[in-house]
């Protein structure tokens, strides 16, 4: 009996998987080895390996990691208040809402307010700072790239905040603990899932960004996700954009293992 | 689960009743019939008065779709999925597409407007005889500047660019051949060098020019040049144009070593459907008093020189859009590189934009 | 104590300050008369005129939302199917080996989605269009529902079920009256997430859609790219207030009909 449920569930999971997993990574994988000349080849992984594709990876992880460290820093206490607050579920949608508006719109919106005549000069005037580049820096590329995963990372802690068991906090309290080792050993070990999927939902997609390294940073940021870009849609070099994504896929799967397993 | 059924069957509803919806305005704009046109070209390359001018003259409706880079709609084209009828590909794509067997003959017979177009302008090396493609407009690569921001500056060289006072102020269009032809200009070798060093060389130099770029961008560089982001840009004519429309205070110069000259030519795919409204559209387009139309709403350079008479004076001595022989001359066409070369060109642009400043 | 509460209101002001700073200011420049995105020069309704005038711009708004809404459904319902999957497999091998799977298609980047989904339907012979765009973005919305349900399901005591079981629930009955009203939320966040990116792509619809069939995104995106013009922002500003009606409405109709549930049964 609960076999038959068991597989009435996996068949169109299963299948799903099949056809939109792992057949293009199959395909993927595939054109990795694939030459300009369109015959089989190693030459991809060989250029990989050299330094100008060895440094875009390292500084694409870099940014990553500051981005989804960033994210987490502003989204984990939003998220705490969120709980807190009266119409939790309604502010919740409120922090989703500005995903819904696209985010090349939102791109521009940028470009106008860091922008030389734009709003944040003005607003650096006021101040008496006087005008300064702010757009196509690394300082623009970070405040957007967090700017658009904040809500990927709120939501699952928000989730994880939600389902922990308040009596654990106020059994801690009780016990005399202060505000700080409650969190440290209570709240935040009991959330670490969600920090952890958030942490997965924000870290690879921000080695992968690529609109934004051009429209905000002036593509002085390359990630491994504009070389792919450029190779899928500019330079047509199939084979080299799926030798990048090869590796991306490899270091979201190490990444998975790092962040998962241990419970 | 009750909330879960509800939730469920509203949105089925609305769904389908936005289906139906779409089915309806669909078929009330005539999209659905079977005499249609669907025109592949770049976004905002036509005046919009021209396609209703064409549907009311032949009863064809024209489905009117946008690409933003050749190998793009190369890639939808060779796909297959969809059935473009005509489509706008620059020169170097049209070599490749021939060679692909993307590309539908065309019937000279059904274009007599054909005898417009400036013979300067036909049996270029990339479609000998023009048996694939007709010219749509052409141009150069060159300088864009403002002159209110830099009253000081004269641009004739692309060494000019080096010079210290443009500190950050530099936009570069975000194309290989551009960029890197940009510095192989400037050192006097050919757009199409294909020799290594001297490619090495280029790209050397242009890893000194980096103080001086702000940016490299795509057609963002319109918006960010007009609104004085930036006081120069390297940028194509018709993108030139353009800004000058918007900001009188820019100027564009094609600088004296020479710069490419590019072509955008009608074609009909392979896929193409209805090859008889093609042909339709493509003498349509080239009629004297339309192409001038077009050319005066788009702002690019028409190689029509009935149409060029109808513009009238004040455009075709304009130097910086229909330039003069003599630097005609030193223009040159993207020549098809073949890819292993096209690739070293794209991955020394990479290295040149990772250089840090 | 009171005061911090202030400076914990402070900092959730500041942060939706952030996230709605761009999008405001997307809508104060849809009734500049000037045109740009740049100087306002003056109060307009021409752009919101514009939009109610252009019917193929309406078709898309449409295409967009019915792609997202039927999407968004359809890869709830897979993705709940592969939720309880993942929680009934119970050696930890295999459950590691579906959660990566499941996860590699949240964290491919979207040209890489889009490029092999497009190799992918030119193999399998599916014209391009809107059947194309719908398996597409079902795709990529699956994973994340089932991570938005999966916590659910394993906050969930067994022992809830056991004890179903025991009082004689045949397992048609445990799923909708037990398991399926316990992971409400999470369906319904799944959900929500799933119409975010389908709202959101760009990159994916861009390499999979064809023959005249176009979402905002990719209109917007062509359109962008002869500087933007403000009939977008109209667009954006009359869509954003229309979401945010229908979330505050929905909202409060929830809120209503779940008050006296919730007196009866929850607590």
């Amino acid at each position: 009996m609960k076999n038959r449920a068991k597989t009435l569930y996996l068949i169109p999971y299963s299948l799903w998987i099949a056809l939109f997993v792992i057949f293009p990574i199959l395909l993927v994988v595939y054109y990795s080895f694939i030459g300009l000349d369109g015959g089989f080849t190693l030459e991809n992984y060989a250029k990989f390996f050299t330094p100008v594709y060895l440094r875009m990876t390292l500084s694409s992880f870099w940014y990553a990691f500051i981005v989804t460290a960033l994210a987490l820093l502003i989204a984990y206490p939003t998220a705490y208040l969120l709980t807190k607050t009266k119409h939790k579920q309604l502010w919740l949608l409120l922090i989703i809402l500005p995903t819904w508006i696209n985010l090349l719109l939102k791109a521009y919106a940028f470009i106008g307010i860091f922008g030389t005549y734009g709003a944040a000069n003005a607003f650096l005037e006021v101040l008496g700072i006087g005008t300064k580049q702010i757009l196509f820096t690394d300082f623009s590329f970070i405040f957007v790239a967090t700017y658009i995963f904040i809500p990927f990372m709120l939501l699952p802690i928000y989730n994880s905040l939600e389902e922990m068991n308040q009596s654990y906090v106020d059994a801690a309290r009780d016990l005399g603990a202060s505000k700080w080792v409650t969190f440290r050993r209570v709240v935040l070990p009991l959330t670490i899932d969600g920090v952890k999927s958030g942490a997965q939902a924000v870290f690879i997609p921000a080695l992968s960004l690529f609109m934004i390294t051009r429209l905000i940073a002036g593509n002085r940021v390359i990630t491994l996700g504009t070389a792919i870009e450029q190779h899928f849609l500019v330079t047509q070099d199939w084979g080299m954009g799926a030798t990048i994504a090869v590796f991306l896929i490899i270091a979201m799967v190490l990444i998975m293992i790092l962040t998962g397993r241990r419970k | 689960m009750n909330k879960l059924t509800r939730s469920l069957i509203i949105i089925l509803i609305v769904s389908f009743g936005l289906l139906y919806l779409i089915n309806r305005l669909n078929s009330a704009q005539g999209y659905s019939g079977d005499n249609t046109l669907t025109v592949y070209n770049w976004g905002d390359y036509i005046d919009s008065d021209l396609i209703d001018k064409f549907e009311e003259e032949t009863g064809i409706k024209v489905i009117y779709q946008t690409f933003d880079s050749n190998e793009a709609m190369m890639t939808k084209i060779e796909q297959g999925g969809t059935s473009y009828d005509i489509a706008v590909p620059s020169e170097y794509a049209i070599s490749k597409m021939k060679e692909d067997g993307l590309l539908h003959e065309l019937d000279h017979a059904k274009i007599p407007n054909l005898q417009h177009i400036d013979s300067r302008f036909l049996d270029l090396s990339f479609d000998k005889g023009n048996k694939y493609s007709i010219p749509y407009f052409w141009g150069t690569v060159g300088i864009a500047y403002n002159t209110k921001m830099l009253p000081d500056m004269k641009f004739t060289s692309w060494n000019d660019l080096w010079s210290k006072e443009l500190e950050n102020q530099i936009l570069l269009v975000d194309g290989a051949r551009e960029v890197m032809g940009m510095g192989l200009n400037s050192l006097h070798y050919s757009l199409n060098d294909t020799n290594k060093d001297h490619l090495v060389e280029a790209k050397n130099k242009l890893d000194t020019l980096t103080p001086n770029i702000k940016a490299i961008v795509g057609d963002e560089i319109k918006m960010l040049l007009a609104q004085e982001e930036a006081a120069v840009g390297l940028v194509w004519s018709g993108d030139a144009a353009d800004i000058m429309w918007e900001n009188e205070n820019i100027d564009y110069v094609v600088p004296k070593e020479g710069s490419n000259l590019w072509f955008d030519n009608m074609v009909i795919p392979k896929t193409a459907k209805n090859i008889d409204g093609a042909h339709q559209f493509i003498n349509f387009m080239l009629d004297p008093e339309n192409a001038a139309q077009n050319a005066d709403y788009v702002g690019y350079s028409t190689p029509n020189s009935a149409a060029l008479d109808i513009l009238g004076e004040e455009v075709s001595s304009d130097e910086r859009f229909y330039p003069s022989e003599e630097l005609t001359s030193r223009l040159e066409v993207y020549n098809n590189l073949g890819k292993q070369m096209l690739a070293y060109y794209n991955e020394l642009f990479l290295e040149f934009k990772m250089h840090k400043k | 104590m009171k005061k911090k509460f202030k400076l914990s209101n402070l900092y959730l002001i500041l942060v939706f300050a952030i996230l709605y700073a761009p999008i405001f200011y997307l809508m104060f420049y849809s009734f500049n008369a000037g045109g740009t995105m740049h100087n306002f020069d003056g109060f307009t309704l021409d752009w919101y005129k514009e939009v109610f005038a252009d019917t193929r711009l309406l078709i898309i708004v449409l295409n967009t939302l019915v792609i997202a809404l039927l999407s968004a459904l359809i890869s709830t319902v897979l993705g709940v199917f592969g939720a309880l999957a993942i929680h009934e497999v119970k050696r930890r091998r295999t459950k590691n080996t579906l959660l990566s799977f499941n996860n590699i298609l949240i964290v491919s980047p979207d040209v890489i989605i889009g490029a092999s989904f497009l190799i992918m339907f030119t193999i399998i012979g599916i014209k391009l269009g809107f059947v194309s765009v719908l398996l597409s973005h079902i795709a990529f919305s699956v994973p994340i529902v089932v991570i938005m349900v999966l916590p659910k399901l394993q906050e969930m005591s067994p022992t809830l079920i056991d004890a179903a079981r025991d009082l004689g629930a045949s397992q048609w009955n445990v799923l909708t009256k037990v398991i399926l009203p316990f992971i409400t939320p999470g369906i319904f966040a799944g959900f929500f997430m799933a119409l975010t990116y389908s709202l959101d792509d760009f990159a994916v619809t861009f390499f999979v859609t064809g023959n005249g069939f176009s979402t905002l995104s990719v209109e917007i995106y062509s359109m962008a790219r002869q500087g933007i013009s403000l009939t977008i922002n109209a667009l954006s500003t009359l869509l954003f207030l229309f979401t945010i009606l229908l979330v505050i409405g929905y909202y409060f109709i929830t809120q209503r009909s779940a008050r006296p549930q919730k007196m009866g049964v929850r607590e």
